[in-house]
């Protein structure tokens, strides 16, 4: 089977209203060329579900997202997300604040087909105040009540990895997948993109099938993207552009604002956006983070 | 001996992971992870750590630039979804410096003022905080003392469980709570006063409880002659240095004053 599509493709068969799940970990192996395909498009009232970095600050910059799922929003080295900052404080999109892990398991219940998963994270805070559809339960095994953190379906998740093939086949080769397998599990349609295409022959060494994390009936589309993270990093590919983030940060600051920041950079195409920061090259000699 | 403030709160800090055994130390932003790195390399040295990335390391990572050739000491993967199983099972104790902390140990990193919806100043949401308080131990580092931090009421937003009886989870004991220890600029606090109430531990060198109560916007438990915070071995001192060879210390207190202002700046 052969799963590959473009960028265009997959924009194509979103919908608006749909829930989106968005792998990676906020400035980290994000699939940013699929989300400026998003900001290409018409595509609007996204529900949002994302460890959130760029892609969902420039997304609600961009008026397309209804309502996020978050635990945090952060460029990491720039702690506070500029866009998400200004959205929240405008009050123009509605919420879901949970915690990093209960998201973990909202996405575990929603790929194993499970209404809900008990947790004891959330109790005593104003997380299970302000999520009105987060319900506490009774254990039948004890006399202790408990947060039953319900299923986040996805009607589709965006990913990106390191490389895949055709089929499917999606290989994280840096230090850490995040939840990314569970964005993949919990959505109906996958789609991912990739910095390399292989042929599946690629997987026949097992050091190289150890680095694949969910099994390819999870994945719906493969889009050839090399450096499609950027600005995010794609480790042990490229680091995140820290040039790229604080730029992009200014224009909050400034009044040319995100519309500032897309004349510049977004361009008609991948290749016009990549040509605007430099290149493929360029993008590939990015250093990696040092924590 | 001369040290900075910022180096004496280090190694108040690490005391805060002497009786841990063997659990994961995680310290969120400079003093908080050298105060768990030196914990490591000297009161308890059976500590787990990670590099802040995806791997656990048998020896703590020196932090910045590292030089050429520098190998980190990886013992195992231990990637972010795997960091949730170690949470939950409490064998971990990290310390964090939250925006708010209130009466009830509860603390606030998400959102100020304004309304929910639309708070005044968004900050970086819940995080793991809300995970982290019911799970295991936890302690803050706040380098500016002050009722802008110690809030008078409830936090504007409670992102982790503190020992507030009218949130208590029903069958749950504010004994499983565990906020160990608060480290500021000018004292440590601990929530060892009678029903919780937050207990002065230390004051540190030149500063009055009367300064503190000053600054805190809730009465603190003050039990007779409160000590002075224990100022820093040469060895404590030694390790610190090795651990932060590029002095990231001294950007973190306002001014990077001396811990002791009797006896000179360390520099």
């Amino acid at each position: 089977m052969d799963k590959q599509m473009t960028a265009t493709d997959v924009v194509g068969q979103l919908e608006n209203g749909m829930t989106l799940g968005i792998g990676g970990w906020g400035p980290r192996r994000k699939p940013m060329a699929l989300v400026r395909e998003i900001l290409r498009s018409d595509l609007k009232d996204l529900t949002l579900v994302a460890y959130g970095g760029a892609d969902v600050g420039m997304l609600c910059a961009a008026g397309k997202v209804k309502k996020l799922v978050f635990a945090f929003v952060s460029l990491d080295f720039i702690p506070l997300e500029p866009f998400f900052r200004q959205a929240r404080q405008a009050g123009s999109i509605e919420v879901s604040e949970l915690d990093e892990g209960m998201m973990l398991l909202g996405l575990r219940a929603a790929a194993w087909g499970l209404p809900f998963i008990p947790t004891g994270v959330g109790l005593g805070t104003d997380i299970v105040k302000v999520n009105a559809d987060l319900k506490l339960v009774d254990s039948p095994y004890d006399d202790k009540e408990w947060v039953a953190v319900p299923a986040l379906k996805l009607d589709a998740s965006l990913i990106h990895v390191d490389r895949a093939d055709a089929r499917g086949v999606c290989q994280i080769a840096g230090p850490d997948h995040y939840m990314d397998d569970m964005f993949a599990r919990a959505a109906d349609k996958t789609y991912v993109s990739c910095d390399e295409l292989v042929d599946s022959a690629f997987f026949n060494d097992p050091a190289q099938a150890r680095q694949v994390h969910w099994e390819r009936a999870a994945t719906a589309g493969v889009v050839h993207l090399p450096g499609g993270a950027h600005p995010s990093s794609c480790n042990p590919l490229y680091g995140f552009d820290v040039a790229h983030f604080k730029e992009y940060a200014g224009f909050a600051r400034d009044a040319a604002g995100f519309a500032g920041y897309l004349d510049k950079y977004l361009g008609a195409s991948e290749s016009d956006y990549q040509t605007a920061v430099g290149g493929l090259d360029a993008i590939r000699q990015l250093p990696l983070p040092v924590y | 001996m001369s040290y900075s403030l910022a180096e004496l709160c280090i190694c108040a800090a690490s005391r805060a992971f002497e009786g841990d055994g063997e659990v994961l130390a995680t310290g969120i932003g400079v003093i908080p992870r050298l105060a768990a790195s030196l914990a490591m390399k000297t009161c308890n040295t059976d500590l787990m750590m990670t590099d802040s990335e995806a791997w656990m390391l048998s020896e703590p990572n020196p932090l910045g630039q590292r030089p050429e050739g520098f190998q980190q000491a990886n013992e195992s993967w231990m990637g972010f979804s795997r960091i949730f199983d170690n949470v939950w099972s409490g064998k971990r104790h990290a310390m964090l410096g939250p925006t708010q902390v209130d009466r009830f140990g509860q603390s606030n990193t998400s959102a100020l003022g304004g309304s929910y919806q639309a708070p005044k100043v968004m900050m970086l949401g819940a995080r793991g905080f809300p995970g982290n308080s019911i799970s295991h131990p936890n302690s803050f580092f706040v380098p500016a003392h002050s009722t802008r931090v110690f809030v008078e009421g409830e936090c504007d937003f409670v992102s982790s469980i503190g020992y507030n009886p009218d949130r208590l989870p029903r069958g749950h004991a504010l004994s499983d709570i565990d906020i160990r220890l608060i480290v500021t600029n000018l004292c440590v606090m601990d929530f060892g006063g009678p029903d919780y109430q937050a207990r002065l531990v230390s004051l540190h060198p030149g500063i009055s409880a009367g300064q503190v109560q000053e600054n805190t916007g809730f009465p603190l438990h003050v039990a007779g002659d409160v000590p002075a915070t224990a100022a820093p071995t040469q060895a404590q001192l030694d390790a610190i240095a090795a651990l932060d060879p590029h002095n990231q210390r001294a950007a973190q207190i306002k001014d990077n004053p001396p811990g002791d202002p009797a006896a000179g700046d360390g520099s």
